[in-house]
């Protein structure tokens, strides 16, 4: 927990800048001799100092492998994966902490869907929706899925404006479809999807509806419950934990209902050569030793969050990312690639005549990190007939001061690409 | 700033905005395309070759500054090289832009193109520059597959 939170209200956090930066070590440095501005928060996040601690301190005192053994570390390690558990059940608002699946990254946890859902869910000429918005962690395991049980892709197509064209969606949905396969927040355009009609309509046609949740859980305060999703996944390292491991929420029925994705050591009952009985969720989705001080270094980055509080974080970014936007419309040579009428704090722009790849090198020579590329999502870029975009994100922890640096470093690039 | 200006050498800025033989010739006798898939820079390249010596070049594709800067320049070069030209040229360029150190001496040798050495200091981009280069070895060798950045036996590291 951040040490600088006194009350629980909604706190202005351009008034608390100074502290919330000084828990994020990383921060302070300089790159290439500038202060560094980190604006790549969609790939990852930096971490909390409280994070990093939790992470050694369970290295240093706690280290032990779970659910095995009698020994005092093993029940130590033990009840801080399971009460990790617990925090992200709560943080999602599942309603029981055997929903929450510890998995690698977001991605594994839709692989592992789109997997299990082939064993008997999926039949040939069956529908699998998804959008145009997608990365391809969200396109490709349904492809797999496709090829191997017969089944097709259908894309729910976006506006101009980087919404998605609801009514066109509506028309996509029949008897066939299965599955709603869609991401709360686009990676490379920040658009935040209206999910509760997609839902809805996804649920009167019997399909089962899979939330990429790895861009919103930052920026969003995420309800399972109210969303009434089946599979909700994200990753540990875009919400300021860890790498290495990643969040599948799964309504208890489907978990009861679908097998188990990989065998191994804890995901079992019992086992002889004739036969295996499986475990009960979570577990029968957890084989083997599973990620535990990164689930321990999760809930801690959880409870930073949750520590500053969503009305807050959101109160900021919504502000801080209006600011980037009148900054950017402001520079000149600036094309904003998406305009939704909803964002999470992403900002995807190209600049007339530069590739979005040199104007990556001059930001970083100013010490600003943002990425510049396809963002995983081709499909989106082809819509938008660019090769490439750059891509700013916006933090809790960034400052208006370092929208002024971009936007200076901007013009810088526009000057020096002009004849 | 000075860096980027190595890095952004005005040879460099002026064939990003005004490449020379963008274009698909008449008639083609060698033809490669090249991808990076990392940033998706393309470039197709196009050459017709007679008596063994290139008699026009053209290049297709978007990629950033300093791919279409050593694609523009390189075609200029290569008009009137025999084959055996081409890939030596292909060879020295090479080992100019990948040798590892960026204190290493420039090479006068190759006139124009030594403005290409600018991406030494900068490792994410030397496969930007080596791109069309990687593109010509393969059409001199009329390889039809398309060729990547991120191939073994293009590996630029």
């Amino acid at each position: 927990m951040a040490t600088w939170i006194q009350a629980k209200k909604t706190l202005d956090l351009k008034q608390h800048m100074g502290s919330i930066r000084m828990d994020f070590p990383i921060l302070n440095q300089r790159v290439h001799g500038r202060p560094l501005v980190y604006l790549d928060n969609a790939a990852t996040t930096q971490k909390p100092r409280a994070v990093i601690q939790a992470m050694a301190e369970y290295y240093e005192s706690q280290n032990a492998n779970i659910h095995r053994g009698v020994h005092a570390l093993s029940e130590v390690a033990t009840s801080l994966y399971e009460s990790a558990r617990e925090t992200v059940a709560t943080f999602l608002n599942a309603q029981s902490p055997s929903e929450i699946v510890f998995t690698r990254n977001a991605t594994e946890s839709i692989n592992m869907i789109a997997n299990i859902m082939g064993h008997d869910q999926i039949k040939p000429n069956d529908e699998i929706l998804l959008t145009e918005l997608e990365h391809h962690s969200n396109i490709v395991p349904w492809q797999f899925l496709c090829e191997r049980t017969g089944a097709r892709l259908k894309i729910i197509p976006i506006q101009e404006s980087g919404d998605l064209d609801y009514e066109s969606a509506v028309k996509l949905f029949g008897p066939r479809t299965r599955i709603l396969a869609i991401t709360h927040v686009s990676n490379a355009l920040g658009t935040v999807n209206n999910l509760p009609p997609l839902i809805a309509l996804a649920h009167q046609y019997g399909a089962a509806v899979l939330v990429d949740g790895a861009q919103a859980a930052p920026h969003i305060a995420v309800d399972v419950q109210a969303l009434d999703c089946d599979f909700y996944v994200f990753s540990g390292h875009k919400i300021y934990g860890p790498t290495g491991v990643g969040v599948l929420y799964g309504k208890r029925e489907w978990l009861d209902r679908l097998p188990p994705w990989q065998g191994g050591g804890d995901m079992i009952t019992s086992v002889s050569f004739q036969h295996t009985t499986y475990a009960e969720p979570p577990h029968k989705f957890e084989a083997g030793t599973p990620p535990i001080s990164q689930a321990i270094g999760l809930a801690e980055a959880i409870r930073y969050v949750q520590g500053i509080g969503y009305p807050a974080i959101c109160a900021y970014e919504e502000n801080l990312e209006l600011y980037a936007l009148r900054r950017l419309l402001e520079t000149p040579g600036i094309q904003l690639i998406g305009q939704p009428l909803k964002r999470a704090s992403i900002v995807s722009f190209v600049m007339e005549g530069i590739h979005p790849h040199d104007i990556g090198t001059v930001l970083d020579q100013s010490g600003i990190a943002v990425r510049a590329g396809h963002h995983c999502a081709m499909p989106l870029m082809e819509h938008y007939r660019v090769p490439a975009t750059v891509r700013a994100s916006f933090a809790f922890y960034n400052t208006y001061e370092e929208v002024d640096t971009l936007a200076t470093a901007l013009e810088k690039t526009w000057k020096l690409f002009q004849p | 700033m000075s860096d980027l200006l190595a890095l952004y050498q005005d040879i460099i800025l002026e064939h990003n905005r005004s490449p020379r033989n963008f274009r698909k010739p008449a008639h083609i006798s060698h033809e490669a395309k090249g991808f990076n898939p990392l940033c998706g820079d393309k470039v197709t390249l196009y050459l017709n070759v007679e008596d063994d010596r290139i008699q026009d070049v053209g290049f297709e594709g978007s990629g950033c500054a300093i791919s279409t800067a050593s694609a523009s320049l390189m075609t200029e070069r290569l008009k009137g090289l025999t084959l055996a030209d081409a890939a030596s040229l292909f060879q020295q360029v090479h080992h100019y832009l990948t040798q590892n150190s960026a204190t290493s001496p420039l090479d006068p040798e190759l006139g124009k193109l030594e403005a290409l050495g600018g991406v030494r200091q900068y490792p994410a981009r030397v496969k930007c520059a080596t791109l069309p280069w990687h593109t010509l070895q393969a059409a001199l060798l009329n390889r039809h597959a398309p060729i990547t950045t991120e191939m073994e036996t293009h590996a630029d590291e």
